[in-house]
């Protein structure tokens, strides 16, 4: 069995009579990558850095890497690889000479040629960091938190501010890391981010932890359900078997709930049924299209994505009272 | 202090000192500035003799400008330096690291005394090559103890002065609120005559630029026996020095105030 890199019970952190911190529990695996969700001012960042050594606590344990991080030494730093929401690095310095002053600080220093592969800037190791893009200093910042050779990677919101490309290239050198054995608590505001990177995901809301487990889990918890939609000109709303014409939902070309005529001036209208049985539902649908003798060119099955499952949870915990302190 | 330590040390100063050459406000006020203001000054006053038996004006001005160059090394360029690197995070990740906190801000004062060595030889040289400015040898032990005190004391307050500072942008206009006064009741421009106002004096007596502009012309005048050991000014500076490493101890801020 593998053992925790981070194990957190029971966490609290206030700030006068605000909770900031309510009772948050934490659990990451040793070459594990977990997505640390949460809207703004859910706790997400004061969790992080009292992670980090950067903040006391006020109540709780908290084992990173087995020590505990308010206590911990210089030993225990060389083993964390941070990178901070937002930070600088000094642009009159020139890639390689940032990371080499940077290699400097730690006894087991990555080389620094295999650092700047690694990232993606060997190429650029004689450019100013002040003429670098916005990317390729989010790289440089990546590149930063990898030289001391971590065994754990504190990512806060790596790829804000990255166009898709970039994002995509970041996402492979950070599934990358994996085969490095590198254990990520990664923050992140973009769902597609957790979903394609990592292991598990916990969602912090209100100090709390609301939800945690594999993207997959999380869909179950949120009760969410499958959405089935079709244009009403190739199927309309009277021809349905009234079970499915009771589930069926009209909506206008918008995508706002609509009138059931088949189709209005702007364009078709689209129904639309939320189920767990899709198979049945389809199969159904089919049959239905096939009586009239036409098709369904128009018909999609969407699964709910990581972001329809976070705003589920999230909504449900703001609806429970606990987003309103 | 371990190898490791002193290996970390090198690197650091290295790159602190690139990062000011390179920086062209930085090198501009801590190098390029001395150098213009000796020059107004002498073209302003003259290169007289200020006795019959000399020495020459020039004399009065090269440490007061040395004064003014250890001022900008340590504690000007220190606490703008430190103040944008607390500001944009870089101290925040640095002290995420297991670097030293004191090796890391070490690199900065290696490269104040590196610029105030650099400094003090360049204005000598200059002022006996082009103004006849007399080297005195039998007071230089005591010139390298006042650049040495100097340095650090600088160093230290510039350290304490950041907490002052909120954000990285007023770091300069704020500091140069607190020295440009202070330069002119502190003989750094002007050395002090029988005429200058007391009040002027006084208050150039309570702060420890003058001190150190003070202990600096004691070094430069041939015919000065009394201010060999300017021991009274190295002790207000020392004062001044230990304030400034008990606030730093106390109140130095490694995350961003902004």
């Amino acid at each position: 069995m593998r053992s925790p890199a981070i194990e957190v019970t029971g966490l609290h952190k206030s700030y006068g009579a605000n909770k900031a911190v309510a009772g948050v529990d934490l659990h990451v695996d040793e070459g594990e990558i977990l997505a640390f969700l949460g809207p703004n001012g859910a706790g997400k960042t004061t969790t992080v850095e009292i992670l980090e050594g950067f903040r006391s606590r006020t109540a709780g344990d908290v084992s990173v890497l087995g020590q505990d991080p308010a206590s911990a030494g210089l030993d225990w730093r060389e083993r964390i690889g941070i990178v901070l929401q937002e930070s600088q690095p000094e642009e009159y310095l020139t890639v390689a000479e940032t990371v080499i002053m940077w290699a400097a600080y730690f006894p087991a220093p990555r080389p620094v040629a295999e650092v700047l592969e690694l990232v993606g800037l060997a190429g650029h190791r004689d450019q100013r960091v002040g003429r670098l893009s916005g990317g390729q200093r989010r790289r440089l910042d990546l590149a930063l938190a990898l030289v001391g050779n971590p065994e754990l990677l504190f990512l806060d919101e790596p790829t804000t501010g990255f166009d898709p490309t970039a994002r995509r290239e970041a996402w492979a050198m950070i599934d990358g890391l994996r085969d490095l054995g590198v254990t990520v608590l990664l923050t992140t505001h973009y769902m597609d981010e957790a979903q394609n990177l990592a292991d598990r995901i916990s969602v912090i809301a209100a100090g709390q932890i609301i939800a945690r487990g594999t993207a997959a889990d999380l869909a179950e918890a949120a009760s969410l359900q499958t959405r089935i939609s079709w244009n009403a000109q190739e199927v309309p709303l009277d021809e349905l078997p009234d079970q499915l014409r009771a589930a069926a939902t009209v909506f206008d070309v918008a995508g706002q709930p609509g009138d059931s005529r088949t189709s209005t001036a702007e364009g078709p209208t689209r129904l639309a049924i939320l189920t767990d049985e899709v198979t049945d539902t389809v199969a159904a649908l089919l049959q239905v299209a096939g009586r009239l003798g036409g098709k369904v060119e128009s018909l999609e099955v969407q699964t709910p994505t990581l972001e329809d499952t976070y705003l589920a949870l999230i909504g449900e915990a703001d609806r429970a009272g606990g987003l309103n302190r | 202090m371990s190898t490791r330590g002193l290996q970390q040390l090198a690197t650091q100063t290295r790159f602190d000192f690139v990062l000011l050459w390179r920086n062209p406000l930085a090198s501009f006020f801590t190098v390029v500035l001395p150098l213009i203001f000796l020059f107004v000054l002498t073209a302003l006053f003259g290169n007289d003799l200020v006795t019959p038996a000399g020495p020459k004006l020039a004399s009065r001005f090269v440490p007061g400008i040395i004064a003014l160059s250890v001022v900008q090394a340590s504690f000007v360029n220190l606490a703008i330096v430190t103040v944008f690197r607390r500001e944009t995070s870089i101290l925040k990740r640095v002290r995420g690291t297991p670097i030293r906190p004191w090796v890391f801000m070490g690199g900065l004062v290696a490269t104040a005394y590196a610029v105030i060595a650099l400094m003090a030889v360049l204005m000598a040289l200059i002022g006996w090559a082009v103004y006849d400015v007399d080297l005195v040898w039998k007071t230089v032990p005591s010139l390298i103890v006042t650049l040495i005190i100097g340095g650090a004391v600088f160093c230290a307050l510039g350290l304490a002065f950041t907490n002052l500072v909120p954000n990285e942008t007023t770091g300069p206009p704020f500091l140069n609120l607190v020295v440009l006064p202070l330069y002119f009741v502190s003989d750094v421009y002007v050395p002090a005559t029988d005429d200058t106002p007391q009040a002027i004096t006084l208050i150039g007596d309570i702060f420890p630029i003058r001190h150190l502009a003070v202990a600096l012309q004691g070094s430069f005048d041939p015919l000065s026996d009394k201010s060999i050991w300017p021991v009274t000014n190295w002790l207000v500076m020392v004062a001044w020095g230990v304030a400034g490493v008990l606030i730093v101890t106390r109140w130095f801020r490694w995350t961003p105030r902004g």
